[in-house]
Formats: structure tokens, sequence, C-alpha cells
């Protein structure tokens, strides 16, 4: 039922129902302004806010500066993830979105890429500035960069997994805070690990590959379940 | 005729322990309009989202040519043309953008010209490229029901079609309704405004047994 295949679905046609919707969301965000600039301005924020707090010392900051980074960009990942589904739900686009005879698998894997690029990824290009800001060394920054690349993909697919179980509930934050932490702690665990290894000199390539790994499988498998779950929030 | 259109059997739901409707049957063929009435609250809506397929909350048989509508979904969409009484419409987009989207979901490759004609027609010259929160209330519906022009349907389940649009407007929506009958099209609408369309009619009242 979820993964319909349809007869007339061809390659083409599935391109550019991709390419529509991506299109869409990405010019529907770019004019609303606050769906990717709150997500950045709070990692800037928070980010800046350490040094302040912890002490300008920079051996005690580049120790926690991993660590750091990745909580706050997961934080503020999380912050994005509601308005994912919301806005459709509301204005009962949503509804076109299921009534098509066009799989909708395609229609939430270009949302959920839109909204990664929307979100994870400038918050993944302005990462080794605030690397630089909680004095990060050098040798960290492109594990940073290409761990938060990897790892923010899949918040934002495990992310969608949450906003549409939640999208039709009225007040669904917290509930959608709790479903949705404990699959991000993972890519935690992987993301800042890799950077630490890179400062001490270690490898980082085997939890960036288990980041590719997450990432594929978020690919593959959680568009299944924001279907399912975008089916269910929309039948009541 | 017997295997075409809709074909409601015995449906029945219920909201937080209150029946909507019980044994509900009706046929809806080809060229034909049928009219759901009833009081706020009677359950019009909640059928048509269930005849549209967004609600699995009912127990009765659904067919659309001669088959369920979970086994011919694929087949029900391709013909179905179902608007809601949601706004249909992102805000922040423009007339225009939004129609191209809406085309694309379906599948329907529209240049620009017809998209251009399809809010001609419902009025909206000069609007295509304002965006949608500028223009007013009947606009924005206006915006919603020029799908209508531009996905090809077979079926078209309207939701409160004339709200928000003035006598005017109304007067050429029934025109297009008829239009669209004559042609061999199915209409199930939801209203409570008093229909005028050239052909005849069926209206299925709701609430009225078991309120």
């Amino acid at each position: 039922m979820l993964l319909r295949w349809g007869p007339a679905m061809s390659e083409p046609k599935l391109l550019k129902l991709v390419i529509a919707v991506l299109h869409r969301d990405i010019v529907a965000s770019l004019r609303r302004g606050s769906e990717w600039s709150n997500p950045l301005v709070f990692f800037v924020m928070v980010c800046a806010l350490f040094p302040l707090g912890i002490g300008p010392q920079p051996d005690r900051l580049a120790d926690l500066a991993p660590g750091i980074l990745w909580v706050v960009a997961l934080l503020a990942s999380l912050l994005a993830t509601d308005s994912l589904f919301r806005g459709d739900f509301d204005d009962a686009t949503l509804e076109q979105m299921l009534l098509t005879h066009q799989s909708l698998y395609p229609q939430v894997l270009a949302k959920t890429l839109a909204h990664w690029l929307m979100t994870g990824l400038p918050l993944s290009l302005l990462s080794p500035i605030l690397g630089l800001l909680l004095h990060l060394p050098g040798e960290g920054m492109v594990p940073l960069m290409l761990s938060l690349v990897l790892g923010t993909s899949v918040l934002s697919f495990i992310g969608a997994i949450g906003a549409a179980l939640t999208v039709g509930l009225r007040k669904g934050g917290l509930l959608l805070s709790l479903i949705v932490l404990p699959l991000y702690i993972p890519v935690l665990i992987f993301g800042s690990s890799a950077v630490k290894a890179a400062i001490e000199g270690a490898a980082y390539l085997p939890q960036l590959a288990m980041l590719g790994v997450f990432f594929l499988a978020a690919l593959a498998l959680a568009p299944l379940a924001i279907c399912g779950a975008l089916r269910i929030s929309v039948d009541q | 005729m017997l295997n075409s259109g809709l074909e409601v059997k015995q449906l029945y739901t219920d909201r937080d322990d209150r029946v909507l409707f019980s044994d509900l049957s009706f046929h809806l063929n080809a060229g034909q309009l049928l009219q759901i009435a009833g009081p706020n609250g009677s359950g019009k809506t909640s059928l048509l989202r269930i005849l549209a397929g967004l609600s699995s909350r009912y127990s009765g048989e659904v067919l659309w040519q001669g088959k369920s509508l979970q086994k011919n979904r694929h087949d029900y969409l391709q013909q179905l043309l179902y608007i809601g009484h949601g706004a249909g419409i992102k805000a922040v987009l423009s007339p225009l953008e939004n129609l191209r989207w809406s085309c694309a979901l379906r599948g329907a490759e529209n240049s620009d010209v017809v998209l251009l004609d399809a809010l001609n027609k419902v009025g909206l010259r000069g609007f295509e490229e304002q965006p949608c929160f500028s223009l007013s209330a009947g606009q924005q519906r206006r915006v919603n029901l020029a799908r209508l022009f531009c996905i090809p349907a077979q079926l078209w389940i309207l939701d409160e079609p004339f709200t928000a649009i003035d006598q005017g407007g109304v007067c050429e929506i029934e025109q297009w309704l008829s239009e669209f009958v004559s042609g061999g099209g199915s209409v199930l609408l939801t209203t409570h405004h008093k229909l005028s369309v050239s052909q005849g009619f069926n209206v299925i009242t709701l609430g009225a047994s078991n309120v």
C-alpha cells in the first residue's frame, strides 16, 4: 500500500515529480525566510555563547568543541523539524500529495531533501567558522563538515518520520522530541567521535563510514515510514 | 451502466460515539450530479473524505467501476479530483506556481499557456504572479478551483466550492459543473447554496434521520 510504482510511472515522470516538489518547497522556504534562518541563527547564537559561559581558555574550549558543535547542530535540526509537514497539513496541500495516482515515496524524498538543503546543509557549511570561534584545531575542520553533512541528512530523515507522525496532533511539539531524540543519539555519538578522533590524530573514516551507513539506510527506509505516518495523520 | 461510476453501499461512520450516518447507499454514474445536503456537523465533509480515500473510518463498501476503492485505488485516484474545504494552496507562492505544482503532482503536463488560461477562466487575470496571501479569500478559493481546468478527471468531489465566492462567480461555477456533467463527468458536492444547474440532479440529505 505504501510504495506503489504505478504502471504509468516512468523515470522521466518520476524525476519531474521530484523536481517539482523540490522546487516548490525551496522557493516557499526561501520566501518565508524564518524556516531556514531560525535554525541557523540558533546554531550561531548558542555556539557563540559557549566561550562566554565556559571562559575563553583555548585548551578547554578545544576539548569541548566537537561535542558542543554537534549537540547544538542536532538541536538546531530538531528545531526545524516540526515545520516540515505542518504547513502542508494546515493549508491542506498535503491532501493533494496523498490524492494522486503517482507514488508518495518520491514526493516525500524530495520534501525531506529540500528540508535538508534549507537547514542541514547551511549548518554544515557554516560549522568551520563556529569551529574557529570554539578553537577547534585545524585538523578537525574537514571531519566536522563531512560528519555534519552526512549526519544532518540522517537527522532530517529521522525528524521527518517524527514530524509525519505528529502533524495531525494539535500539540505535537514535545511528543515529536520524545520520538525523535532517542533515534538521534547514534548519529550524535558517531558524528562527534569522528571529529574527536581527527583531533587526536586517529582515523576518523570508520565513524564517517558508519554515518554513511545510517544515511543510506535512512534514504531507503525512512520514506516508507514517513509515507505511512502521513497517511495515518491525515486519516481522521 | 452497472459497473460505472461510484457506488456506495451501507456506509456507516461515527465521530466520538455519535453516529453521523448509517446504512447510506447511493450510486453516482457518469453524467450525474449529486448534492450532499444537511446541517453543520451532519457529516458531509466526513463523507467526502471517505469517498476521496482520505479517511478509512467507516464500515460498508465504496466501489469505483465495480471494484472496491482499496483494490482500485490507483485507477480511482487517476480519475478523481478532490477539492476539500482547506485552502489547498501555498500562501507564499503565486497562483501560477501553485497550479504548476498541483499539475506536476498529478502528472498532468500542462504548458503555462494552459495554466494561464485556467486562471483566466476563474477570473484571476492579472493576479497570476502575485503571492496568494495578498489575494482575497474568494480569489484564493478561485486559485484552488482553477485546478478543475488543468487536471483531467472523471469525478469531481467538491467540498463547499462556493465558499467566499461572489454571486456572479457562483453562477459561473454552476455553469462549469453542468458543462462537465453533460460531457460525461460526475460531480459530488456539498453546499448550503440552492443549486441551479441545467440538468436534473439528486440530493442526499444527511442528519435528517438521526439527529
